[in-house]
């Protein structure tokens, strides 16, 4: 941009305000309102352009792309511990559990498994990464609808969670732990009975949301029947975690495939709801986070003992192949399509992330609802815009 | 006033003490709301501290805010109107003061003794809505034009159960003279034990609470507040306006709520009296109360007011907001009927007893 | 429960895909080009561009796999580029540009693959197509599955593959005038023009004085 020509600055100019109008030719009817970019509602930089008729909206379009850091072109640059480094940012609210799927990815090219030991831990971490990501999105929820208290109670005991997460892999928000082969270091001492009250203090803190905001008569009134996602739709549009549990279809990646994650040792239950409105979403995530303190406190009672990383060269060269692996992230699923041909690094990543497929359904779903709802909709469909965008 | 200073005022002089006190009626009882209830109450509540280091536990944090939107620039959209767009703050505000005129803080401390009162109040409280309409308009952003609009169905939508609310209080005083209601509350008895007066929560419970409700949605506050509804919104009505002009909005927020709260006290609660019984005063001679009622009476109100402020703020801190039709469905199909119910049953046991 | 004795767990056995395989060449016939299954793994099928679009709806209605997972491109073009380390006061690097395609083979430079799942039986698909080089443009899938939409957008804006008939080919996340298709190999990675990879020069030695560092 420093020195274009004028025409080129002029034809830039104009074009950007295509994009604001986005190519509308006829405004005959209804207003057209922006929500967003910079929105206290959007989750980060999420503009929706819709066209209201009163407070009904008729039609409505997301428009992403503010936060486009290019993730798939920066990992053919970067070797594969370096991809790990860049993929905490995606999902920055659970960020060790973007790394999960690529290594599980890069581990099944080199044929190598992680030891036991690192098997669990990474789920131990996985699952408070859940935590963590979840417990923010029932707070954010009553601020959506206007209750500002319930915010400040899951910060509070998010904390714990974060803090857990950084005395073990030294960092609050991007841990950047997970490595080929295993993980970089073992837990420290005492961290497995402080995770267990934490656990505790977090179910506590389910126990308070439930009553305060999902008891409330106004808040049930404000999401019930609202938003409905039919099980046909969802799956055609692939959503996934809550949002496809929501809507009855029993489909959680945990228990339905088979990775070297130490799921299948445990027991939990998988909660899926027949409404597919607005409650049923935030409903299935409170009972996931409180399920997730019931895996985290199994996996640590059983966490076996040994090494935390397997035999892997200093040097790693993943073998000539493509994977794929998907997990069942905060977000919902998460999965990596690596093509790698026996470099340092990948010769290209695709990552499907949830939230992309998750926001992709709101011109269908918006269409007919009331402002304040698409606010509740887009509450409870809960995106990342570093998930949506890359 | 010059029994209560017990001098002979010139005229102008009593003027300017009223405008004196009218002025510090509405800022005081706002300045302490939004310190004790917004800044502490808010922040104990979230578990959190509010603001500590302005002054000794924060108290001065008021000050510090209304000088930083005192030295904020005053922008105006462009293609706001700019004429309606100056004025809408002000108008808010004006109902305040208005409202506070016929509010009696003592036995001679009041204003203006008004028989019209409650019909005077009632009418003068919808002026606010006029402001806000014009806030919403005038300032060329649709989601003003949307807050207006919602706030415009909304304080129109809630007048009426407050209206019918207070008729009940009316009914049982006979008189619309809120001095006179005062005093009724102050020196009947129930059922011969005049221990406690008789504030008419005691039979207008029903009124009190639908009033209580009616006043949440006048000020736009949580569960009402689709108005402002921050997280849609962006403020609404005030998304537009910055530094002094917001301050007006801000203050008027906060002051009419603390006027609200002493209307109620005064219809419900028994205004700045204690129960004349206490003291052996007699109702009809409004002479016989003794003059130092006059510095107490104010900081009775000041405390009642304060703790049904206190009622106010403790729901909006705790509640989602409605949505707007369900706000409307609300008002229409639950509370006019009730407050109809109760008009009808007050005025049968006001003849039958 | 996670807990599923070896009947009731219903991961897919080799049969089912197998059977996948059969089904799209039953439909396909000689759409179907090349498939792959990885034993206890997964399983990869090539269909030809023609045949993408039936393709798709024959995963969907005769297969059962009803949840889209993605959809888009690889360039299978080596980057010219290398890894965007060069010292541009070098002179460029000779590189070797043969284009190898991955699972499944190909004979163009760009595919389109995605990946489709069935949820009752618990097994993805990847499927892929050859996109022809000279006028890179295949069929749509939104006729299969709605969530395409925005897939397709974001591959045509990447990758510069036309979809027929797909109602509104907008760019997903950039500007409607940005020039060029970033994941194309041929395009750089414009933040290393900007600046030069700073290269080994600024990595410091381990501690402990080890070996040669390879490339962090």
């Amino acid at each position: 941009m420093t020195d274009l020509a004028d025409r080129q600055k002029l034809s830039y100019i104009a074009a950007q305000a295509a994009d604001a109008r986005l190519n509308v030719e006829l405004e005959t009817e209804g207003m057209t309102l922006n929500i967003g970019p910079q929105h206290p509602a959007t989750h980060g930089t999420l503009r929706i352009i819709v066209r209201l008729d009163g407070e009904q909206v008729i039609w409505a379009e997301p428009s992403a792309g503010y936060m486009h850091r290019g993730y798939e072109k920066l990992t053919e640059v970067r070797t594969f511990p370096q991809v790990t480094a860049l993929v905490n940012r995606i999902d920055w609210l659970g960020s060790f559990a973007n790394e999960v799927p690529f290594i599980l990815a890069a581990e099944k090219l080199m044929e190598i498994e992680a030891p036991p030991r690192a098997q669990w831990i990474r789920t131990i971490l996985f699952e408070l990464s859940r935590i963590a990501n979840v417990s923010l999105f029932l707070g954010d929820l009553g601020v959506q609808l206007g209750a500002i208290t319930p915010v400040f109670m899951a910060f509070r005991d998010r904390e714990y969670v974060l803090n857990l997460i950084e005395s073990a892999t030294g960092g609050r928000f991007h841990p950047n732990f997970d490595r080929i082969g295993g993980l970089k270091d073992d837990l420290p001492e005492g961290w497995i009975t402080e995770t267990k009250q934490v656990m505790k203090k977090l179910r506590n803190f389910c126990d308070e949301i439930e009553a305060l905001l999902f008891g409330n008569e106004i808040f049930q009134s404000r999401l019930r029947g609202i938003g409905v996602i039919p099980a046909e739709v969802a799956k055609q549009y692939g959503l996934s975690g809550a949002n496809l549990r929501a809507s009855g279809v029993d489909w959680d990646l945990r228990r339905d495939q088979q990775l070297p994650l130490a799921y299948d040792k445990i027991d939990f239950k998988v909660w899926t709801h027949p409404d597919g409105d607005c409650f049923a979403r935030c409903w299935i995530r409170l009972q996931e986070t409180r399920e997730a303190t019931k895996i985290v406190d199994q996996l640590l009672d059983g966490i076996p003992s040994g090494p935390v990383m397997a035999k892997v060269p200093r040097i790693i060269k993943v073998p000539e192949g493509e994977a794929w692996v998907s997990t069942e992230n905060p977000l919902g699923e998460m999965g990596y399509y690596v093509v790698s041909k026996g470099d340092l690094g990948p010769f290209r990543v695709k990552i499907r992330s949830a939230s992309f497929n998750n926001i992709s359904i709101v011109p269908w779903v918006l269409r007919g609802v009331y402002v304040p709802d698409v606010i509740s909709i887009l509450a409870s469909l809960y995106f990342i815009l570093g998930d949506i965008d890359r | 006033m010059s029994a209560l200073l017990a001098v002979d005022l010139p005229y102008w002089a009593q003027s300017l003490l009223r405008v004196l006190g009218g002025t510090v009626a509405v800022l005081l009882p706002a300045g302490t709301i939004v310190y004790l209830f917004l800044f502490k109450m808010m922040s104990f509540m979230q578990s959190r501290l509010g603001p500590m280091e302005a002054g000794p536990y924060g108290s001065m944090q008021l000050f510090a805010e209304v000088g930083k939107w005192l030295q904020k620039e005053d922008i105006a959209p462009a293609r706001a109107d700019l004429k309606v767009f100056r004025a809408a703050p002000l108008v808010v505000l004006m109902s305040t003061f208005l409202l506070v005129a016929v509010v009696p803080f003592g036995p001679d401390a009041y204003f203006t003794d008004f028989d019209a009162g409650v019909f005077y109040l009632l009418a003068v409280s919808s002026i606010s809505t006029l402001g806000i309409l014009m806030a919403g308009w005038s300032s060329a952003n649709k989601y003003s034009l949307l807050g207006g609009l919602r706030a415009a169905g909304q304080l129109i939508a809630y007048e009426l159960p407050m209206v019918l609310a207070v008729l009940g209080v009316v009914i049982q005083a006979g008189s619309m003279n809120l001095q006179t209601i005062v005093i009724k509350q102050n020196s009947d008895s129930i059922f011969g034990w005049d221990g406690l007066g008789y504030p008419y929560i005691l039979t207008q419970f029903v009124a009190f609470l639908v009033f209580m409700i009616s006043v949440q949605a006048e000020l736009t506050q949580t569960p009402f507040d689709m108005p402002i509804a921050e997280s849609e919104l962006v403020s609404g009505y005030m998304t537009e306006y910055s530094g002094f002009r917001f301050l007006i909005f801000f203050i008027a927020e906060f002051a009419t709520a603390g006027v609200f709260a002493f209307i109620a006290s005064v219809l419900f609660l028994g205004g700045w009296g204690v129960p004349f019984a206490w003291f052996g005063w007699d109702a009809m001679d409004v002479g016989s109360i003794d003059n130092w009622m006059n510095v107490a009476g104010p900081l009775v109100m000041f405390t009642k007011m304060m703790v049904l402020t206190a009622i106010i703020m403790w729901v909006r801190f705790s509640y989602p907001r409605f949505r707007e039709d369900q706000l409307q469905r609300f008002a229409w199909k639950v509370l006019i009927p009730v407050s109809l119910v109760n008009i009808m049953l007050t005025a049968i046991f006001k003849v039958a007893f | 429960m996670a807990q599923l004795s070896e009947e009731t767990l219903a991961l897919p056995g080799d049969a089912l895909r197998e059977s996948v395989v059969t089904a799209l060449r039953d439909a396909l016939g000689e759409g179907l080009i090349d498939s792959l299954i990885k034993p206890n793994d997964d399983i990869w099928v090539r269909v030809a561009a023609a045949s993408w679009q039936h393709a798709g709806r024959v995963l969907r209605d005769v297969v059962g796999c009803d949840y889209f997972c993605f959809l888009s491109a690889i360039d299978w073009m080596p980057s010219p580029f290398g890894r965007s380390e060069d010292d541009p006061s070098q002179p460029p690097v000779e590189r070797d540009m043969t284009i190898k395609q991955g699972y499944t083979g190909g004979s163009t430079r760009l595919q389109v693959f995605a990946r489709v799942a069935s949820i009752d039986k618990h097994f993805g698909v990847t499927i892929k197509a050859d996109v022809p080089d000279d006028a890179p443009a295949i069929d749509t899938w939104i006729t299969n599955y709605a969530g395409a939409n925005w897939h397709e957008r974001e591959c045509h804006e990447m990758f510069g593959i036309g979809f027929n008939g797909h109602p509104d080919l907008r760019n997903m996340y950039l500007p409607t005038d940005f020039e060029g298709h970033p994941l194309r190999k041929d395009f750089p990675l414009l933040a290393r023009l900007v600046k030069p990879w700073p290269g080994i020069v600024d990595v410091e030695p381990l501690p402990g004085g080890d070996d040669e560092e390879g490339a962090e």
